[in-house]
């Protein structure tokens, strides 16, 4: 205990002398976001210095271990440095599906010339990943997914979509979901491989979403050539990776709406309600809104400690990201409605520089897609149902 | 510090449970409640909660008790939710012990925490007027007599008023309805002269008490911390026992869906089990992560008292008013899928149902606490 509140102190004294002033602003646009790879830029000096410390420090990814370029920190300090990020509005110093997604993954079921090949380098954000997983008709069931491996030699042959792919366009390399036994049950024959987007016959089509944005991409495989030795876990029991991966993913998105918005929800309100000689929102039904998702909000704070710590314990149910993911995004879809409604006429601009490009309404569009990435509410529900409540039925 | 149990604290649950599924399962309290008992528990297993230590749990060790924390008192709660064991445990054990040790002086300590440890001494902390929860709004008089203080008018919603040796009262000894200053706490013998209990028989079959207070004297001695000054030791007492009513409403609601899960595998129409169709597994899903959510939220709220005491307030706004939300929900499923059956009283689940909407009400209920956390966040 003793060493754990030295070891607060200290991170506490380090973070206050590296943290840039700048990098401890809320993040309002998605330029504050860094996500490293190939092609990376920095938007400010800010930004790389942090992007740098931290790197050096190890702390892109704290709870990694060390000869990866993680911090090699338990459970314990890992979340002291998360605590102590927190209490100083810390960003990220770097972002990427590589850390939150494919990184755990390949802990696990990873070769040892795998892990050392790839895990530094997201450590170190030198490469940006994206996932292949959703194909035009394999959304929801995500199982029947057809993209073909053909084996030929050493190497694969893979043809066939992908979608809704999160940035594409800009990432390096691809966590893929193929099908390498067309015979099997549809559980049975699909491989989770990687390889690089620059390789010849992949291409990338970004697809315009309600936002104005395209975060997502189609991906299309034509001939791509992968040498086996690419495949992570056992061929043809891709999908064991897969489901393992989904749900560091679920954990991930449950937390999205986590970093909230900068200044507080009834702070924005007043601002255009206005509000009486108390204090109290002059919209009675906004503030009971916002009061109810505020009491929400911070039970699910509360209940993704909890996650962290009961899995630590070794007591967590591994379906439980499933929960949160629901409760998580369902919540984050409320936050934007309140502030669509707290803002009215004023969140409703969508080009003006006062608007900053209509952030807020875009923001909101982006969030409904949050109960449908990375498993529908309903699929998650369905999981719980099976997995955890044990209701009977396919 | 980590959102689980210690492993003593998993033991202590463990024994809790032991002991009241084994002694009190919910056929205890429909026994009470049919014999119409006018106690409403039974003194022979409160016997036993003192012998086990339970009835002690927040008595420091120096006037014989455990000196354990809110996040035990809380474990307990939640074993007496899953049977809704009838127990003197909250209006004594809670927030009698909590208010004596955290406002009383040596001789008050002295003279009652041991009879509360031992299991011979039953209080209640007298607090309501009207029909919802106002602590501030308190009105009942304390005015300036001799020595001490008259004491004049209702209470209301007393919890086991009506068996116990010992009142905790609020009174308004200056200012007026709605000032923070101004109440004051004292320690009135139930027999003074003046002084009429009226036992309620509630709708969960638990019972409070209807207090009037007419010219009742009490010597200067009788005040629980300072004069004019016990809003703060009072908030304090409350937020306890909101707390430890938020691990009994969590508690509860567990109870009620483990019932219905348990149902809605054995239940079979149109040929199959009704936890097949998904209209019902996606609302099962949806209580249970409710519940889960609901859980941690408690806990984090029990843990801040025992650790964090400014942070605490706001904690148990958010776990008494989600555990209020969760347990009115986990009653309405558990009663609507459990069909026509859960309209029965053969049947427990509608106790499950009287008790949530008791303890909803019990120190404020969600609505009182989703305002409080908005006026304390200042909008």
């Amino acid at each position: 205990m003793a060493d754990l509140e030295k070891f607060r102190a200290e991170t506490r004294a380090w973070l206050e002398q590296n943290c840039p002033a700048e990098m401890r602003k809320p993040m309002t646009s998605d330029g504050d976001t860094f996500w490293g790879g190939r092609n990376a830029k920095f938007s400010s000096d800010a930004q790389r210095v942090w992007f740098e410390r931290m790197r050096d420090k190890g702390w892109t990814v704290p709870h990694w271990p060390r000869e990866y370029g993680g911090g090699g920190l338990d459970g314990e300090e890992a979340k002291i440095v998360r605590q102590e990020m927190a209490a100083i509005g810390a960003r990220q110093p770097l972002t990427s599906f590589g850390i939150s997604m494919l990184g755990p993954a390949l802990l696990k079921y990873g070769t040892e010339e795998q892990k050392r090949e790839h895990l530094p380098k997201i450590t170190a954000g030198l490469i940006r990943w994206c996932q292949g997983y959703s194909e035009p008709n394999a959304g929801s069931d995500l199982a029947s997914l057809q993209t073909r491996a053909v084996g030929d030699g050493d190497d694969y042959i893979i043809n066939g979509q992908k979608i809704w792919t999160s940035y594409a366009n800009y990432a390096d390399w691809i966590f893929c979901l193929v099908r390498t036994d067309p015979a099997a049950k549809k559980h049975d024959g699909i491989s989770f491989i990687l390889f690089d987007m620059t390789s010849k016959g992949v291409s990338t089509k970004p697809i315009l979403l309600i936002s104005g944005y395209s975060p997502f991409c189609e991906t299309f495989f034509d001939n791509v050539r992968v040498p086996k030795s690419h495949v992570v876990g056992t061929v043809n029991r891709g999908w064991d990776v897969a489901k393992y991966l989904l749900q560091h993913e679920r954990a991930m998105i449950s937390g999205m709406g986590e970093r909230g918005v900068g200044r507080p929800l009834g702070q924005i309100a007043a601002d255009s309600v206005g509000a009486d000689a108390q204090g109290k929102l002059d919209d009675a039904q906004l503030r009971s809104q916002i009061a109810n998702f505020e009491v929400d909000e911070a039970a699910l704070a509360a209940a993704a400690e909890r996650a962290v710590d009961l899995a630590k314990a070794g007591q967590s149910h591994p379906a439980f990201s499933s929960a949160m993911k629901y409760y998580g995004t369902e919540l984050n879809k409320r936050r934007y409605e309140i502030l669509m409604s707290a803002g009215g006429i004023d969140a409703l601009e969508w080009e003006s520089d006062r608007s900053r490009g209509g952030a807020r309404p875009r923001a909101w569009l982006r969030t409904k897609a949050n109960s449908i990435e990375g498993g529908t509410s309903e699929v998650m529900l369905g999981i719980v149902a099976k997995r955890i409540l044990d209701l009977p039925g396919a | 510090m980590a959102l689980v149990l210690t492993e003593e604290q998993s033991m202590l649950r463990d024994s809790a449970r032991g002991l009241i599924s084994d002694k009190a399962p919910v056929a205890h309290l429909r026994g009470l409640r049919d014999a119409k008992d006018t106690t409403g528990f039974s003194r022979e297993l409160w016997t036993t909660f003192a012998e086990m230590g339970f009835s002690g749990l927040l008595v420091p060790d120096q006037f014989g008790g455990s000196g354990l924390g809110c996040v035990e008192a809380g474990i307990v709660m939640e074993e007496i939710g899953r049977t809704l064991m009838p127990s003197p445990f909250l209006s004594t054990s809670v927030l009698a012990a909590s208010a004596l040790a955290r406002g009383g002086s040596e001789a008050q300590k002295a003279q009652h925490l041991p009879k509360i440890a031992n299991g011979s001494l039953l209080a209640a902390l007298a607090i309501d007027e009207g029909a919802k929860h106002r602590p501030l709004q308190t009105k009942l008089q304390a005015t300036r007599s001799g020595n001490g203080f008259k004491l004049s008018g209702d209470k209301a919603f007393v919890v086991d008023g009506h068996t116990a040796d010992l009142l905790i009262v609020a009174a308004r000894s200056a200012g007026s309805a709605g000032d923070k200053n101004g109440l004051t706490l004292f320690l009135v013998d139930p027999k003074a002269k003046g002084l009429a209990v009226e036992r309620t028989a509630m709708v969960d079959s638990h019972n409070a008490a209807r207090i009037v207070f007419d010219n009742v004297e009490v010597n200067a001695d009788s005040v629980l911390g300072e004069v004019d000054q016990g809003f703060g030791l009072l908030e304090g007492v409350l937020n306890i026992g909101r707390g430890a009513v938020a691990s009994e409403m969590v508690g509860l609601s567990d109870e009620v869906f483990g019932r219905t899960v348990t149902y809605l595998k054995e239940r079979k129409q149109f040929g199959k089990a009704i936890g097949e169709f998904q209209a019902l597994q996606h609302r099962a899903a949806q209580l249970y992560i409710d519940i889960e959510i609901t859980r941690a939220a408690v806990l984090k709220a029990l843990q801040a008292l025992d650790t964090d005491a400014e942070k605490a307030a706001t904690a148990v706004a958010v776990a008494k008013a989600r555990a209020g939300t969760t347990a009115t929900l986990a009653v309405q499923e558990g009663v609507q899928m459990h069909g026509g059956m859960g309209m029965t009283d053969q049947f427990d689940i509608g106790f499950f149902m009287k008790r949530a909407r008791v303890c909803q009400e019990l120190f404020g209920d969600s609505n009182f606490h989703t305002d409080q956390l908005a006026s304390g966040k200042g909008y």
